[in-house]
């Protein structure tokens, strides 16, 4: 249990996609001018990470991992397919979002109107496929990485939708004319990844 | 000699006024002006607010808040290096020991004048370079910008050197004042605007940039030898003078003998009382719990500190610090293990929770926000403390973390709000 709770306070603070990988910058930076539309963002994110990381788990464990072949036939032993992880794992995060959104649409449209075009936008979020790296990586099991791909998941969202939080408080500042817009998010984002790193050297 | 004084800022307002020669250094002038005077100006449109309390006598009384921690900074920083150099340290050999000479003292921890003569020697340089620095560029950036200088740096050049180790050399508080002032603030556009306290973003960027110099695990060089020299925490050459809650934080459970394990008292020999009243070693201000009630009692009298907050930040850490004391089979750190009633004296709990966690500018806004902003900087603190002895000192860097969460509170109240009074009314 501790070692779950473990994975999960370390992929949410100390590995935090956002603040300490700066992954998914794109969508990150774009889509946090209000809070909610960064919360649409953020469960569509913790959604998929959560389906995507397992699953990619299962197809690397099973087969491409070296040997992972051999529940074929025994002469699969030698045969080693990582070469192959990078270009399945965007793959099946493709495929799983186009699979969530027509699921959505059918049996939950509130949902599916609320997430809108993000669903389709963060098939190619960096922090997602991320994601999947690093489980393959760390070398975590099935239930590892469940509990890893709702943590990452978890902290991207909410690291985004505090930005969100931020930058509808900075409205009201009165930022230097070269900085306005990307320049002072930039900043607001390292400043925030500073208040993150309290959890670094854990 | 008042009257001589406001007609000399009468005559010379024109020069500086629009149109004058010296315009672009109106806020200059008018800083001068409103420190020494009630500024005469009134609001001139609608929604006009009387009160007695502006800007300038909040953060004046922030500071009049603050005395008690000066006082005890400057004790107490004399006090552990007299200490230690009774107890066989060296004095560090800089232009202190010439001064304390020529003023007939010597390093006796019983003498109050000594200590207190000793610690200010200390506090003084960092206060002056961080006035200066932070003071030079607010100045310049009001200038360029045209908003005014305002006590909100006052505040910020006080609170940032009794957050540092006595020892801190100066370069370094220089560095962190400039780092606080310019990113932490001014690039949001002065007081008021920014989302990260100043004071603290200053702090913890040397944190971050000087790990070894700030935690007091590599010890400050001796200028001109090649030996490790000064220990961080006291004020003596070759005195690593741990912390309580350094001491508590690094110390591994399994290290303790069979079934015992220490507490604050066993492990480093200061009572409770000690660590309440602040004769420990730590960073100079933040070591007395008595000065900053004292300030406390201020700041909710005066109605500046949020109470709330104050009694989130307790409550939340009371409760994380129980929950951990009964629910942790196994910690790896005796810390863990801390009764509530030590994490209230160890450190800057105290010192952070009272100044730094109310500031009015980076705290929630909303009065019910201001319990879960308090709450959540209370766990934290207790988290970071007890979790990770890379950063014993979690009170800092939980507030940093509590001002980015704090727009969200905030946001979060006001829908839950806007629901509740569409329900009321829907009706």
């Amino acid at each position: 249990m501790d070692h779950y709770l473990d994975i999960f306070l370390k992929s949410v603070f100390v590995e935090n996609m956002a603040l300490a990988y700066f992954l998914g910058m794109c969508t990150f930076l774009a889509v946090s001018k209000s809070v909610k539309t960064a919360l649409g963002l953020g469960y569509a994110v913790v959604l998929v990470m959560f389906v995507t990381i397992p699953l990619n788990n299962l197809i690397y464990q099973h087969l491409l991992k070296k040997g992972a072949l051999t529940w074929v036939n025994s002469s699969f032993a030698t045969v080693d397919l990582e070469f192959l992880s990078l270009i399945s794992f965007i793959g099946t995060i493709a495929a799983m979002v186009q699979i969530l959104e027509m699921a959505l649409d059918r049996f939950s449209p509130a949902l599916y109107n609320e997430l809108g075009i993000f669903l389709p936008l963060i098939t190619v979020n960096c922090a997602i496929l991320g994601g999947s790296l690093f489980m393959k990586e760390r070398d975590y099991d099935f239930a590892e990485s469940c509990v890893f791909g709702f943590g990452s998941g978890f902290g991207w969202a909410l690291a985004i939708v505090a930005l969100a939080g931020i930058r509808e408080k900075l409205k009201y500042s009165d930022v230097p004319d070269g900085l306005r817009g990307l320049g002072i998010t930039f900043m607001t984002v390292g400043l925030m990844s500073l208040a993150f790193m309290s959890f670094g050297g854990m | 000699m008042l009257t001589v004084l406001r007609k000399l800022l009468d005559r010379l307002h024109p020069t500086f006024s629009e149109g004058g020669k010296l315009e672009r250094l109106y806020p200059a002038y008018e800083a001068i002006d409103t420190f020494l005077y009630t500024p005469s100006d009134v609001t001139n449109t609608a929604a006009h607010v009387r009160d007695g309390m502006d800007l300038k006598r909040m953060m004046s009384i922030v500071v009049i808040a603050l005395l008690p921690c000066f006082f005890m900074a400057c004790h107490n920083t004399g006090y552990q290096a007299n200490l230690a150099i009774a107890a066989d340290a060296q004095p560090i050999e800089t232009w202190r020991e010439p001064v304390m000479s020529s003023l007939g003292l010597e390093h006796d921890p019983e003498s109050f004048l000594s200590n207190f003569l000793y610690g200010f020697l200390f506090w003084m340089p960092i206060y002056l370079v961080t006035l200066a620095v932070g003071g030079t560029l607010e100045a310049i950036f009001s200038i360029v910008r045209g908003h005014e200088i305002n006590e909100g740096f006052l505040v910020t050049s006080a609170l940032f050197p009794l957050t540092l180790p006595p020892s801190t050399p100066l370069w370094q508080a220089g560095l962190g004042i400039a780092f606080g002032v310019v990113i932490g603030k001014e690039i949001f556009g002065g007081t008021g605007k920014n989302f990260l306290n100043p004071a603290l973003t200053g702090r913890a960027f040397l944190y971050f940039a000087f790990p070894t110099y700030m935690s007091g695990v590599k010890r400050v060089p001796t200028p001109g030898t090649e030996e490790l020299g000064v220990g961080v925490w006291t004020a003596a050459d070759g005195v690593s003078g741990a912390t309580p809650l350094g001491a508590m934080g690094t110390f591994k459970v399994q290290d303790a003998t069979e079934g015992f394990l220490p507490s604050v008292q066993t492990l480093t020999d200061f009572s409770w009382w000690d660590c309440f009243v602040g004769y420990i070693p730590g960073s100079m201000g933040e070591t007395s719990v008595i000065a900053c009630l004292i300030g406390a009692a201020i700041l909710i009298g005066m109605g500046i500190g949020s109470w709330k907050i104050m009694a989130g930040c307790f409550l939340g850490a009371t409760a994380m610090s129980s929950l951990l004391v009964m629910f942790s089979s196994n910690p790896e750190y005796a810390i863990t293990n801390l009764g509530p009633h030590w994490h209230w004296v160890i450190g800057s709990f105290a010192f952070g929770t009272v100044f730094m966690a109310t500031d009015p500018v980076s705290a929630s806004m909303t009065e019910t926000g201001r319990w879960w902003y308090g709450g959540l900087v209370g766990v934290m603190t207790i988290l970071i403390r007890s979790i990770n002895p890379a950063f014993a000192e979690g009170v800092m860097l939980a507030i940093l973390f509590g001002n980015v969460m704090a727009p969200l509170i905030d946001y979060f109240v006001i829908q839950a709000n806007i629901k509740r009074r569409m329900a009321r009314y829907a009706a």
